[in-house]
């Protein structure tokens, strides 16, 4: 079976923050302890939807944000996507506290790198839901970190009031409505020796963390980022396994991953956001065009025809063969 | 099940010795009739009842006096145990898991009492009923990856993960196979494996990496190495070749039988949660010739194998001078007849040898 270990859970507390934002606390349905994780790590949530006599399996990736070293519980916080394909809008409209849900063992891609003198932390908006749970991994070694949030005003700032409560020195907030920005340049030539960046929020952020810091000589190796990406719906296309010697198609509003899965074929993944590597599929004929959208491969790679991530990249044209 | 654990040497009179319950479930590691280095990876999840793939860390009639030469090897030299300061997090991980591992899988020779941060460690077969604070160094004797690989048969790597590679920032390596953690602390995964030979041009390091940095918690992984000892000796570390080399030449054919030990490595891989590093337990396990030729099929796949190993692999392997008279031994149980796939005994399915 591909994916992380599963785990059954039941839906124990529902929270909501603002406009956009909703937590979920996830415990273990038989009583028992939860694995504990690093800061960082994230759970794929599997959201099984039967809404209007239909039966489509969604499967999204979200930062776990309670305390590493707390069993009992796993919390994650949800942003409601209007326009994607309908996982955050399940979470928000359909999953009630009672209700019996599977996420895998926690997975970490954004870890702590526990050599780093100092960790600057750089969120923008959702993307503060890892920093909570490493800000506790941290609290508890007595690590040195910074955290700068930018999110667009109070009544949509997650987190928030709790951060400024609790770690009034290490916490800088700037609204986005009020014109303040992050002065990045300045902040970064201010860090001592050692210091490590995160990054995690909205692409242009991360794009604009790494350039700049990259910009200023920092190395490649210190500067840390995730991005979970939501597959986007597409026009329909067809695909041949070779393999498993099957056609099928892919429908406007799911992935080629989950069309894979649909069809019954078991392929690997574990972020299902196109950041881990795990789903990498090799092409064996095509005539048309990839719409790649992962972090994974690099330029060359997308260039050359050769490779797709199922979970995020599409396909337009009219014969795509994949070794699977 | 109790185990009989043996008093016994790997050093000096040599008196180490395997029951044949141990014979029985030896690993070896060839499962057809040549050998070549691959990836040869498969999830750690068991196995079948009493073999020792069965537990998440075997426990055989070894364990007290691998323990006990264990200790020796750290008196006589402190740099076989190291960690660097950020692993700290990864001991305590790895601690938790051998705690929780064998006290689940032995419940009659380990126990563990857990009241949150309270912890009561009792180790029967070594004597040892200590209370500590999880997380808490002071209350330990040693840091907790001393501590417990202290009372854990194999040697034992922990990697940190960071910037897609691992790196060998602590480790417990009392009975390796000629290599020194003095030498690659602080290395990544392709500089310590630097030496060896023919398979990086195979691009197996490449694929080994990419699966390690990959292994989830909870989904634990393995794989089988081997190499070859003259005596029963635990500790064939560069630090002492001086000692264990020169015995290489005692070899003779009256005594080869008995001195010439297959040397297998169950080699796991453990995601640790806390920390997100990686732990690479090397459990070693020796069988002399002479208990090996006990197994039919074993007596003619070793002499297919030594026979057509390439030279590069005997040479790195240290036996290359000694594959002639390995060969005079191993062809007397060579009958030439078909051997069944897999590295199980199948005493039951193989014929005996023709003589
Ligand atoms: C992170 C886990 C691992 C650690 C810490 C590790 C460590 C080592 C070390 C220290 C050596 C001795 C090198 C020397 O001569 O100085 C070695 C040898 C070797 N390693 Fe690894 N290794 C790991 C994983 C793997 C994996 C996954 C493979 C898979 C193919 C592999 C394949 C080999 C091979 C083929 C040798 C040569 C062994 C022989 O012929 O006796 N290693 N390894
Ligand atoms: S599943 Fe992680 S990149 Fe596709």
């Amino acid at each position: 079976m591909s994916g992380a270990e599963k785990i059954a859970v039941t839906v124990t507390d529902i929270v909501p923050l603002n406009d956009l934002v909703t937590r979920f606390e996830f415990k273990r349905t038989d009583g028992g302890l939860l694995p504990t994780f690093s800061g960082g790590a994230h759970t794929v949530v599997e959201m099984r939807d039967t809404s209007n006599g239909g039966d489509i399996t969604r499967m999204n990736p979200y930062s776990l944000m309670s305390d590493p070293m707390d069993q009992s519980a796993y919390t994650i916080s949800v942003r409601r996507d209007d326009e994607g394909r309908g996982g955050s809008l399940f979470m928000h409209n359909n999953v009630k506290v009672g209700d019996q849900m599977v996420v895998s063992n926690p997975v970490n891609l954004f870890s702590l790198d526990l050599l780093a003198k100092k960790h600057l932390f750089l969120a923008g908006g959702i993307g503060i839901t890892p920093f909570l749970a490493q800000i506790k991994q941290l609290e508890r070694f007595n690590g040195n970190w910074e955290l700068h949030y930018a999110c667009r005003n109070a009544a949509l700032g997650s987190y928030v009031d709790e951060l400024t409560d609790h770690y009034p020195n290490a916490t800088h907030v700037y609204y986005d409505d009020n014109d303040q920005r992050i002065d990045l340049v300045n902040l970064l030539d201010g860090q001592p020796l050692g210091t490590h960046i995160y990054v995690c929020g909205p692409k242009g952020m991360i794009d604009w963390v790494r350039k700049t810091a990259a910009g200023e000589g920092w190395p490649r190796e210190s500067i840390h980022y995730e991005e979970f990406l939501a597959p986007q719906s597409g026009k329909p296309f067809e695909v041949k396994l070779a393999v498993s010697n099957i056609v099928i198609q892919v429908g406007e509003q799911e992935s080629l991953l989950e069309a894979i899965e649909r069809a019954g074929v078991d392929a690997p993944y574990l972020c299902r956001g196109g950041a881990c590597g795990q789903c990498e599929t090799q092409v064996i004929d095509y005539t048309g065009n990839f719409i790649h959208r992962d972090h994974w491969l690099d330029d060359a790679e997308h260039a050359s025809g050769d490779k797709i991530m199922p979970c995020v990249s599409r396909f337009e044209g009219k014969v795509l063969v994949l070794d699977r | 099940m109790t185990i009989q654990f043996n008093d016994e040497t790997f050093r000096d009179d040599y008196s180490f010795k395997n029951s044949d319950w141990a014979i029985k479930r030896f690993p070896f590691p060839f499962h057809e009739d040549s050998y070549m280095y691959s990836v040869n990876m498969e999830q750690h999840r068991g196995g079948p009842d009493g073999s020792i793939y069965e537990k998440r860390f075997d426990v055989d009639e070894h364990y007290v006096s691998e323990m006990r030469d264990r200790a020796m090897v750290l008196a006589d030299d402190p740099l076989r145990c190291q960690s660097l300061p950020h692993m700290t997090l990864a001991g305590w991980d790895l601690l938790e898991l051998i705690m929780v591992s064998k006290s689940e899988d032995y419940p009659d020779l380990f126990e563990l009492h857990r009241n949150g941060d309270k912890w009561r460690w009792v180790n029967k077969p070594m004597g040892i009923d200590d209370s500590f604070t999880f997380l808490d160094e002071a209350t330990l004797p040693y840091g907790p990856m001393e501590y417990i690989t202290r009372q854990t048969q194999g040697d034992f790597c922990v990697l940190d993960q960071r910037d897609d590679n691992l790196w060998m920032d602590a480790g417990m390596i009392t009975t390796q196979a000629d290599w020194s953690l003095d030498f690659d602390i602080g290395m990544n995964f392709f500089e310590w494996h630097a030496p060896v030979p023919l398979a990086h041009e195979k691009g197996i390091f490449v694929r080994a990496l990419k699966f390690l940095l990959s292994i989830q918690q909870g989904a634990p992984a393995r794989r089988l190495n081997w190499t070859m000892t003259v005596n029963p000796l635990l500790d064939t570390s560069p630090e002492n070749y001086h000692k264990w080399g020169i015995q290489k030449t005692s070899v003779t054919p009256e005594n080869i039988g008995a001195k010439q030990h297959l040397r297998v490595e169950l080699q796991t891989f453990f995601r640790l949660p806390r920390s997100n590093a990686l732990v690479f337990p090397i459990r070693c396990y020796l069988c002399c010739f002479d208990d090996l030729m006990s197994v039919p099929k074993w007596g003619r796949r070793l002499h297919r194998v030594i026979r057509d190993l390439p030279e590069e692999l005997a040479t790195y392997k240290g036996f290359i001078d000694n594959r002639p008279m390995m060969l005079d031994y191993l062809s007397a149980f060579d009958d030439g007849q078909p051997t069944s796939m897999g590295i199980w005994p199948d005493r039951d399915t193989e014929p005996p040898l023709k003589t």
